[in-house]
């Protein structure tokens, strides 16, 4: 017996009667004998609770502290964000199949929806994607299915983790992917302009971008109107409490990675992506979609609606392949925007920008980093350095820090949350010049 | 009245349920650090909540769903087992979930040993050669699957393969994941639940880059015919893939690698039991048999002759397919059920099958059997078999609800008009299972006696059936569109 198996031997026999067969065995008979094991699998051996326990305690990474963003924020993350999502009704809970059964799960994805639409400003909002490369690239993909064009132009530096993920995507389908460099932080206006002139399905433009910088051409997103090509933008949704929206730059699809609303960095995953977008591409739009209704008793619900888009309605016909996402981050990145709030996510913002050019201030003042590009920053800014970054960064680690992400031996991208102060400020850089000291 | 405010609806101008560490940073405007002209206009209009406000707002709304831990979830093709409590605990802990995904190699090595021990665990479980964690949910992992193929085909030169076969009963993702990559789907008929072997024969050729089936398929049945099948489309040059939605049944019993399946993915969030958390976050690693090995999505985890690891892109690659190196969270969640159930996971498949029979076996007399033998995890009835009073699956599937359980999948697969597709698991006991079986007689003798009251099920659920042709006719999809509407 074991503690997840309740058929008792007496259990079983009862029930093999009750079917008239001896053994289970019995009932694998269309099983061919050549391939049924013969022996247990060869797998590491059992743990019981507390040694599973200990066991991963003594696997657990150095957790170090951060200034290091790059895709992937650590912010202020409310208590209560675990306390409600672990809850076993959000938890345990399957895709919202039963709505009767389910309008907890349909609540919060309408309210979800409603929160990525009021931040980006777009019409429509789906109910999550899985990460925000793989939003990006099903975002490229509804791009390419509504002009039936196979080009695409990205216009921004994007963070490289979702370039790859975009690349493969228009590799496998045969999407002439065109990558403009960048100069001094920025895809170069003029070659944009000069690849403009042969059709293309969309531009994306990223803002931030790759470096921390907060960029966007309007030139580019009214002359890709013009040839009524699609303008897609890659947002982090927390830089949006301030920037200008993406429905209000004329944006057709904006979506982005949204682990910045109070998801942990958590090795990778699990993330969130978000994909919104206007009312005239709805029907183009991957994902599930909750929408509200009323019941046979007259009472507000919700439900999954324009499903006639999807893979278990439409097969081969469906606008993605995409079912299960990314839910319960859903529910977490709602209760994190509810916490926040309409003044909160502002502050928490301002408060990060103002850490970060602080920091950029003192690393500037001590001689040894320079600013990389002109432009503007909020929360992340890419130094020149003179020291190795490499050594620098691990120098850092053995004292318990993890530096901003190296570029390359002389480039770093530095990102300060909201919850650090003055002095941890102070305390890092201070660490960084007595270590700069060192290996130099 | 069931509780359906809005979070939006809760909200009061200043009031807060945030706060925010005082930095002491010289406070400078914001207008001096970044040009104004890049700021909205107006905020983004999110509530302006207590956090009383919202924890019980939150928690009115969770007692509206039910989980596994509310009642029985026999939802065929979706394995709704327990999801331990361990589990959730080691994937809390901080050296996992407060790690970022680009640390230097050095402070993560435990991290890649684990992914590593999972993969090695996975293939030994599935027999196969290789597997990638890096795929984000079963759909991804086919996704994944099928650009390994593609990939494949290619490194040989081989650009005439454009179509790949899938059975009539598989499910939806398969033939959305080859749209996906530009394949070409052949759909082929099933006989008697099962892959017609005649019909497959027909559509084989040398442009066929593969077939995906899931074994045991859609219908509960093992494809007994599934050597020959392999040799078939292996014959041809084609590859098999395997839809692991269905592996559940076959720890213990047999490995999709044994029966000659060149690629596949599994649900890790299935088999594996990690909690499904209303549609994701999920996990769809995908393992290839070891001529495949090269392609598998990068990052690829190498260990190294010092037993030390790292991240390696070989030019190989079918690419990367995901953010970083998929949800990591849920591998740990699976590792740990893996280590702490080990051995009897061969337990698993023979208990599941035992489980499904008994139901089967059971209700046969009142349900239609869509095929009249036994079944391996599940199997499918075509609805009541007297339907003289009119109740379809759609009713049966809502007054069970008002038994207090999860009604099974509904209306799939599409092979049968009323199909009610029934999985319970290896973790239910007998009496769950009797339990069950008395409600799902209860129904067909209601349906007999007082039809009505099954046709207007259910009245016990916090809403009643809902009007679906509506929320599709007028979407309505956010509160302002919704505020709109009422004009509240």
């Amino acid at each position: 017996m074991f503690k997840y198996l309740p058929l008792t031997e007496q259990n079983k026999a009862d029930m093999l009667k009750i079917i008239n067969v001896k053994s289970v065995d019995d009932l694998l008979y269309d099983v061919p004998k050549s391939i049924r094991l013969q022996k247990p699998y060869d797998i590491l051996p059992r743990l019981s609770e507390s040694q599973i326990r200990k066991h991963l305690k003594s696997l657990q990474a150095t957790v170090l502290t951060s200034y290091r963003g790059y895709g992937v924020y650590e912010h202020e993350r409310p208590s209560i964000i675990d306390a409600i999502s672990s809850r076993q009704e959000f938890l345990t809970s399957y895709t919202p199949y039963q709505p009767e059964v389910a309008q907890g799960t349909l609540q919060y994805i309408f309210e979800w929806q409603s929160m990525m639409v009021n931040l980006t400003e777009m019409d429509v909002s789906n109910a999550s994607m899985y990460d925000g490369a793989t939003a990006l690239s099903e975002a490229m993909m509804m791009a390419v299915f509504t002009t039936n064009i196979k080009r695409i132009l990205v216009a921004s530096p994007l963070l490289p983790h979702v370039e790859k993920v975009l690349k493969t995507y228009a590799r496998h389908r045969d999407v002439l992917l065109e990558i403009v460099p960048h100069h001094d932080g920025k895809a170069d206006e003029a070659t944009v302009l000069k690849l403009m002139e042969t059709p293309f399905a969309a531009i994306i433009i990223a803002y931030p971008n790759r470096f921390g910088l907060i960029e966007y051409s309007e030139k580019l997103i009214e002359k890709a109107k013009e040839k009524q090509s699609l303008v897609i933008s890659y947002n982090d949704p927390f830089a949006l409490a301030r920037l200008k929206s993406p429905r209000s730059l004329g944006v057709d699809i904006a979506c982005g990675e949204a682990q910045s609303l109070g998801l942990n960095p958590s090795f990778g995953g699990p993330f969130i992506g978000y994909l919104t977008t206007t009312q005239t591409l709805l029907r183009k739009m991957p994902g599930r979609i909750c929408g509200y209704t009323t019941d046979s008793r007259g009472q507000r619900s919700f439900v999954l609606t324009l499903q006639t888009r999807e893979q278990h309605i439409r097969r081969e016909k469906a606008n993605s392949n995409i079912c299960s996402n990314q839910s319960l981050l859903a529910l977490q990145a709602t209760i994190y925007l509810a916490t926040l709030g309409k003044q909160g996510l502002v502050a928490a913002f301002d408060q990060a920008t103002k850490g970060t050019h602080y920091l950029k201030n003192l690393l500037v003042e001590s001689g040894l980093f320079s600013l990389a590009y002109h432009g503007q920053f909020a929360y992340e800014i890419t130094l020149k350095t003179t020291l190795d970054a490499y050594k620098l960064e691990s120098a850092m680690v053995k004292k318990g820090y993890l530096i901003g992400q190296v570029l390359d031996k002389h480039t770093i991208v530095f990102y300060v949350s909201e919850s650090r102060t003055k002095d941890d400020i102070n305390a890092f850089v201070s660490v960084m010049m007595e270590v700069a000291h060192d290996i130099r | 009245m069931t509780y359906a405010k809005l979070i939006f609806e809760l909200s009061q101008p200043q009031r807060v349920g945030y706060e925010l560490p005082q930095t002491m940073i010289p406070d400078v405007a914001l207008d001096t650090l970044l040009d104004v002209s890049l700021f909205r206009d107006t905020p983004a209009d999110l509530p302006e909540v207590s956090e009383l406000d919202i924890v019980r707002h939150y928690t009115k709304v969770s007692q509206k769903n039910i989980g596994i831990e509310s009642g029985f979830y026999p939802l065929g093709s979706c394995t709704m087992k327990y999801n331990p409590k361990i589990n959730d605990e080691m994937a809390g802990l901080d050296g996992f979930k407060l790690i970022h995904p680009t640390q230097p190699l050095s402070t993560i090595q435990p991290l890649l040993k684990i992914y590593d021990d999972t993969a090695t665990m996975l293939n030994e479980i599935t027999g196969m050669s290789g597997t990638s964690l890096n795929t984000f949910a079963g759909a991804h992992g086919e996704l994944a699957g099928l650009m390994i193929m593609k990939s494949y085909h290619e490194s040989r030169g081989d650009a005439k393969r454009t179509k790949v076969i899938i059975p009539d009963s598989a499910h939806g993702t398969n033939p959305a994941s080859a749209m996906m990559l530009g394949y070409q789907t052949v759909t082929i008929k099933s006989q008697h639940g099962l892959v017609d072997l005649q019909a497959l024969k027909e559509v084989l050729n040398d442009e066929v880059a593969g077939i995906m089936l899931t074994n045991p398929n859609t219908v509960g049945l093992f494809e007994k015919d599934i050597l020959l099948i392999s040799k078939m489309v292996h014959e041809v040059g084609g590859l098999l893939y395997y839809d692991g939605a269905n592996l559940n049944p076959l720890l213990g019993i047999a490995r999709p690698g044994d029966m000659g399946f060149d690629i596949m993915h599994m649900n890790l969030h299935k088999t594996f039991s990690t909690p499904h958390g209303g549609g994701g976050p999920g996990s769809g690693p995908v393992s290839v048999a070891k001529h495949l090995v090269p392609f598998l999505p990068s990052p690829v985890i190498k260990k190294l002759a010092d037993n030390t690891y790292m991240l390696d892109e070989p030019s190989t690659s079918c690419g990367q397919v995901g953010g970083f190196y998929g949800n990591f969270l849920v591998v740990i969640r699976a590792y740990t059920y893996i280590r702490t159930v080990a051995h009897d996971l061969m337990q698993v498949g023979p208990n599941a099958v035992l489980n499904a029979n008994y139901i089967q076996e059971s209700l046969k007399d009142l349900y239609k059997l869509v095929v009249d033998k036994p079944c391996m995890h599940e199997f499918v009835f075509n609805g009541l078999i007297d339907q003289s009073t009119g109740v379809k699956t759609l009713d049966i599937a809502k007054r069970s609800l008002d038994f207090g359980i999860h009604a099974p999948t509904i209306y799939f697969p599409l092979l049968f008009d009323q199909s009610i597709m029934i999985e319970p698991t290896e973790v239910e006991s007998k009496e769950t299972l009797d339990d069950f079986i008395k409600i799902f007689r209860t129904i067909a003798h209601e349906a007999k006696t007082t039809p009505e009251v099954v046709k207007n099920a259910p009245v016990f659920t916090p809403v009643g059936r809902l009007d679906e042709v509506g929320a599709a006719r007028n979407p309505i999809l956010h509160f302002k569109a919704l505020k709109k509407h009422l004009s509240l």
